[in-house]
């Protein structure tokens, strides 16, 4: 029963976007500018500047050159544009190690995100067909395990799965690190997939069963064409969450290896030399712009991918 | 279970047997790393480990060492304060925020987009931009002595005593927009009839909000604040960007003590003892919270 409590849950929080057209509650303003609406307006305004000073903060530092920076306000547009700092944050910043800019980082990054998402979400959603559609004996068991495994710290698991690792000999690799994504990505998806299978239509199931259809004929023939937009969902989720993983990236691999984001900081924080902010800034945007370009891109779907991440914590 | 599930049950052991290969990863997963993995990283946190892992078991001395160890009571104390200000102020800036954009208002899909942008980020990258932002020599300090206010001092990365406030600031910059889009999704679950009653009784607004509304809700603020205070206690990249613990130990947090013992100073039986701490942390929010919503008898359909 528990299960189906948790269904309707996350499927409520994933209807967010939909149901929004349906209904502001609260009542009709009168007049265009009653001072409800000023207040109301005054307040979304001011909340919507303090959310994208940030972001104009980092975009106009970026394009200016180190005097600017020195003399002027942080706030000022830049008198004189430059794209220099982007180009050195992309290929010739340095990070105490090396000096060959994010550019590294960012591919390190392309190789662990994109394995680790397809990987992950492949053995997820089987898991999730698996859980609701083939329930064998104890299933539920190591599936309640899994879920509450999601609420420990990733601190409490991170050196016995270094021992793992190095016993099989992946520790320091990018292989060793999507296992490792595929690992901590598996409560919340399978939990995703299993309620999204559990709402098919169960007839459609029983039908291909009749019709002689087996575990794997059924997943992708009837399953995964039918599931299409929660894998959508699935994607936009890993993507975003793998690559702006930190923690993994640092312990569980080499330095040459080292993921877009922890290249960043050791570019920002690294001791030796002088700071160069324009170069800074470049460089946090290009490390968030791949996670930006999803959420602007995806839209609601990025929000019921996290109403949906976040019934798990 | 659901019925679904009932159809699909074959009867013998054998008929079952691809999904319970396909059910591997999973098993192991569950077995090995999340029960496995920390009943090891208990034991060993009772344990002399140091440079590795070693079966020699010495009581409570990790624990002990842990609580008078200056540093882990500080990061300790940091957590507390972090955790219990940004769940306050996440829940009041997200609800507030989430009330407003239900006032039948405009561009309601521009303000969401804006307002919850940051949760797309990394910590990392919030980190550095607060960094920036909050830089005594250019940000805003400099900026509002530039215009004239020439004492105004708002330095909090290199103050130790409001360090943690510091990186609050961009902590509730990067998690509020989500607070609020789960605080929208429960208001536009209360029943517009509740609305409609409220008003025929002259109610005024606010009051539906605090006594009527707000009572309603209480499962969607039950579940931000399981999925707050996890990700409080976890809170690890944010600290290392922004101010690398500093300045001195000022801003240290458990989780980067954790690591820092484990991967840097080779002390393993602190980084367990520690972690194990951790872990008993989330337990302590976690448990109530599930034998509330799951346990206690109580049966939810």
């Amino acid at each position: 029963m528990s299960d189906r409590g948790h269904l309707k849950k996350t499927a409520h929080l994933a209807e967010v976007p939909a149901s929004w057209e349906a209904g502001p509650r609260g009542a009709r303003p009168r007049r265009l500018l009653s001072t409800r609406t000023i207040v109301v307006y005054g307040t979304l305004f001011v909340a919507a500047a303090y959310y994208l000073l940030p972001l104009y903060v980092m975009i106009v530092t970026s394009l200016k050159g180190m005097p600017e920076i020195r003399l002027g306000n942080i706030f000022a547009p830049p008198l004189e544009i430059t794209f220099e700092p982007w180009v050195k944050a992309w290929s010739s910043a340095c990070t105490g190690l090396n000096c060959d800019g994010l550019s590294r980082g960012f591919w390190n990054s392309v190789m662990i995100t994109v394995p680790s998402t397809i990987i992950s979400i492949a053995i997820a959603s089987i898991n999730g067909y698996a859980l609701s559609n083939w329930r064998f004996k104890g299933a539920d068991i190591f599936f309640t395990i899994l879920i509450v495994g999601a609420f420990i710290p990733y601190q409490v698991m991170l050196y016995p799965i270094v021992i793992v690792l190095r016993e099989i000999g992946l520790y320091g690799s990018l292989s060793g690190l999507v296992i490792v994504h595929t690992i901590f990505g598996m409560p919340i998806l399978t939990l995703l997939f299993r309620n999204y299978f559990a709402g098919l239509p169960e007839e459609l199931f029983k039908a291909a069963r009749v019709d002689g259809a087996g575990f794997w004929g059924i997943y992708f023939k009837i399953m995964v064409p039918m599931s299409l937009p929660i894998f959508v969902v699935a994607m936009i989720l890993q993507v975003t969450g793998i690559w702006n993983d930190f923690l993994f990236g640092v312990v569980f691999t080499r330095p040459e290896y080292y993921p877009m984001t922890v290249q960043l900081n050791n570019i920002v924080n690294s001791v030796q030399g002088v700071k160069e902010y324009n170069v800074n800034m470049a460089a946090t945007i290009l490390t968030g712009a791949v996670p930006l370009l999803v959420y602007f891109v995806s839209g609601r779907l990025f929000v019921r991918g996290i109403a949906a991440g976040a019934v798990k914590g | 279970m659901s019925s679904n599930a009932r159809a699909g049950r074959p009867s013998r052991l054998t008929r079952n047997l691809s999904a319970k290969i396909a059910s591997v990863p999973m098993m192991l997963t569950a077995v090995v790393i999340f029960l496995g993995g920390t009943l090891w990283t208990v034991i060993y946190s009772f344990t002399s480990s140091k440079l590795l892992p070693r079966l020699k078991f010495v009581g409570l001395d990790q624990y002990e060492r842990l609580w008078s160890a200056p540093r882990w009571l500080v990061s300790i104390e940091n957590l507390a304060i972090y955790g219990i200000f940004s769940l306050i102020f996440s829940m009041v800036i997200g609800f507030v925020l989430a009330a407003l954009m239900d006032q039948k208002i405009r561009f309601e899909n521009t303000f969401r987009t804006i307002f919850l942008y940051p949760f797309a980020l990394s910590f990392i990258v919030t980190g550095l931009v607060w960094q920036w932002l909050l830089n005594p020599e250019h940000g805003i300090q400099s900026v509002v002595r530039a215009m004239g206010w020439a004492g105004f001092e708002f330095d909090p990365l290199y103050n130790s005593s409001i360090v943690i406030y510091g990186i609050l600031i961009a902590a509730l910059w990067q998690g509020t927009g989500l607070v609020m889009c789960l605080m929208l999704a429960g208001l536009r679950g209360i029943d517009e009839d509740i609305w409609k009653a409220s008003r025929v009784d002259g109610i005024p607004m606010w009051k539906t909000y605090l006594f009527v509304v707000i009572p309603m809700m209480r499962p969607v603020f039950v579940t931000t604040l399981v999925i707050i205070a996890s990700g409080i206690v976890r809170v690890y990249d944010l600290v290392v960007a922004q101010t690398s613990g500093g300045p001195g130990i000022a801003s240290e947090v458990p989780a980067k003590y954790v690591y820092d013992y484990m991967f840097q100073a080779q002390n393993l039986g602190q980084g367990f003892a520690a972690s194990t701490m951790m872990l008993i942390t989330v337990a302590i929010i976690i448990v109530p919270w599930a034998y509330l919503e799951f346990g206690g008898g109580r049966k939810r359909v």
